[in-house]
């Protein structure tokens, strides 16, 4: 289906880690938000682009074994929930590791990727995964 | 405003069934439906269909003007809309429903779920249950409804110490239940060491802890009293209705094995019906994948957070104080995604006027319903009877 356009429109949030940091109430937001969702209207044109470190804590995590089609090259592989310094938690692989050397807690830290790679069309979607400090 | 009854309900067979259409399967609950109300299609006032996927499953839209026209009712003009929320979108639907008669605008409406899931072939139906998670943070990067689950349970297990053994518990039960429920997907009983030492899908999710692909389809009639009583039809009342919504993403809630939508919409179903949890006589839970049924026993407050396991060790069986699942759950009974929330209402039914045969829980006189989207974005709780 057609990704062309959706991958190059999130790509600098993807490839650099941009968030969304609220000029009202300094919250951090990662996927960013053009809203708020505690200052709402008070937070309308005060969201800031902010860069952010990739270090964080692994939250939880699951060693996926049942992949989609464009991850059936990279099975099975760890999905985490990651809590970054600045606040913000994300969804994403955890690489370059045993799954059996992953744990709740540990530091980790982002580097960017390949992230998947659909069959039909070929296309090829890059990305941040993390891997352990 | 006028009580609203279920006047009638029909379902197919929930399972893998690929000589039935997607048609097929919406006509077959629908018509079982009026045929057990005893209505004329001409006593419908509106339509509501159900399905989460069939745009994208199936490249058939329109699920409502589908139902209305292969129900043989296109040409009476009644409205026919299709309403879709996830995974919990028959019982967004039944709501609707709901609402649309206790306001008073119709006396009938029929609500017909469906979900139609075995024409895809291998793992690309994890492309297509994947549209339930956020496409672009969660299943972008590697998101599948199972690795979202696992990610809720590894933290579950961790924080209040317990043991694979209560999520494996919640589908033994199922499997149980179900092994009495003839349109079940699965009718086996497993035992608790097998559910335990399945095929790992994400891991410490086995295929034991996932709800299965199901084709399957169920219908009902709702009526306002006054309908009801012209009829001669007692029904079953629903007695209140509540949804209520949270973050699309797992990873943006505070608490990953809180569902706060469940939480919201439970609490405002018990307020409306003016009930208490000792009240209920039996519940059906969205256990699409067993943690789920751990986090909504406690998060409907059935039990204390971080409990639930106690309450399903104990027992949750069709003769224990709290029998979970009488139908089979989403495990066992099967999961055709927008046919599933519809389908518990079909078992409260049969439930609540004594009619489910084999699986009968004794003095079902109240039932709490709860349907849920994705990793918990919305919760759909109802309560019927009450009585
Ligand atoms: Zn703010």
């Amino acid at each position: 289906m057609g990704e062309l356009s959706s991958v190059w429109r999130e790509s600098s949030h993807r490839y650099r880690l941009v968030a969304h940091g609220c000029g009202n109430c300094k919250a951090v937001y990662f996927p960013p938000r053009d809203i708020c969702p505690k200052c709402h209207r008070d937070s309308i044109g005060k969201m800031k682009e902010m860069e952010l470190s990739g270090r964080g804590k692994i939250e939880s995590f699951t060693v996926v074994h049942d992949v989609p089609p464009a991850f059936i090259r990279q099975r099975p592989y760890v999905l985490a929930l990651i809590r970054l310094d600045e606040g913000p938690t994300l969804t994403a692989q955890v690489v370059d590791c045993d799954p059996s050397e992953v744990a709740l807690g540990k530091r980790v830290r982002s580097v960017f990727r390949r992230v998947r790679e659909d069959g039909k069309s070929g296309i090829i979607q890059y990305g941040y995964k993390f891997v352990l400090e | 405003m006028t009580e609203v009854h279920i006047i009638g309900s029909g379902e197919t067979k929930f399972g893998e069934m690929w000589d039935r259409s997607l048609r097929e399967l919406a006509v077959e609950a629908g018509l079982k439906a009026v045929e057990d109300a005893g209505i004329y299609s001409r006593d419908i006032g509106i339509l509501y269909g159900s399905s989460s996927l069939a745009g994208t499953l199936n490249l058939q839209n329109d699920i409502g003007s589908l139902l209305a026209d292969f129900s043989g009712i296109a040409s009476n003009g009644i409205p026919a809309v299709r309403i879709e929320s996830s995974s919990s979108s028959g019982a967004a639907a039944v709501r609707e429903a709901y609402l649309a008669i206790r306001s008073g605008e119709y006396d009938v409406a029929m609500v017909g779920g469906v979900e139609k899931m075995t024409d895809i072939y291998g793992s690309e139906i994890l492309d297509i249950v994947g549209t339930t998670l956020d496409r672009e943070w969660e299943t972008f990067f590697g998101g599948t409804p199972a690795a979202m689950a696992a990610i809720s349970a590894r933290k579950y297990m961790h924080d209040f110490k317990v043991g694979k053994e209560a999520m494996s518990m919640i589908s033994v039960n199922d499997h149980a239940n179900a092994s009495k429920n003839p349109n079940a997907h699965y009718r086996n009983k497993i035992t608790l060491e097998a559910a335990m030492k399945s095929t790992p899908v994400a891991d410490p999710l086995n295929l034991m802890d996932c709800s299965p692909i199901s084709d399957g389809a169920a219908a009902l009639i709702l009526a306002s009293e006054k309908f009801a009583r012209s009829v001669g039809k007692d029904g079953v009342r629903i007695k209140s209705s509540a949804i209520a919504q949270d973050y699309l993403a797992l990873h943006s809630r505070d608490s990953i094995y809180t569902l706060n939508s469940t939480i919201l919409a439970g609490k405002t179903a018990f307020e409306k019906a003016g009930l208490k949890h000792s009240d209920v006589s039996f519940v059906e839970l969205h256990d699409s994948y067993s943690i789920y049924g751990l986090m909504e026993l406690e998060d409907l407050g059935f039990c204390k957070k971080g409990k639930a396991s106690e309450l399903v060790m104990d027992d949750i069986g069709l003769t224990s104080s709290l029998p979970v699942n009488p139908s089979g759950g989403l495990k066992a009974k099967g999961n055709p995604m927008g046919a599933t929330g519809v389908g518990q209402f079909v078992e409260g039914y049969l439930q609540i006027r004594g009619k489910a045969g084999e699986r009968q829980v004794k003095n079902a006189s109240t039932g709490l319903l709860h349907s849920m989207s994705g990793t918990g974005s919305t919760s759909v709780v109802h309560i019927l009877g009450g009585a």
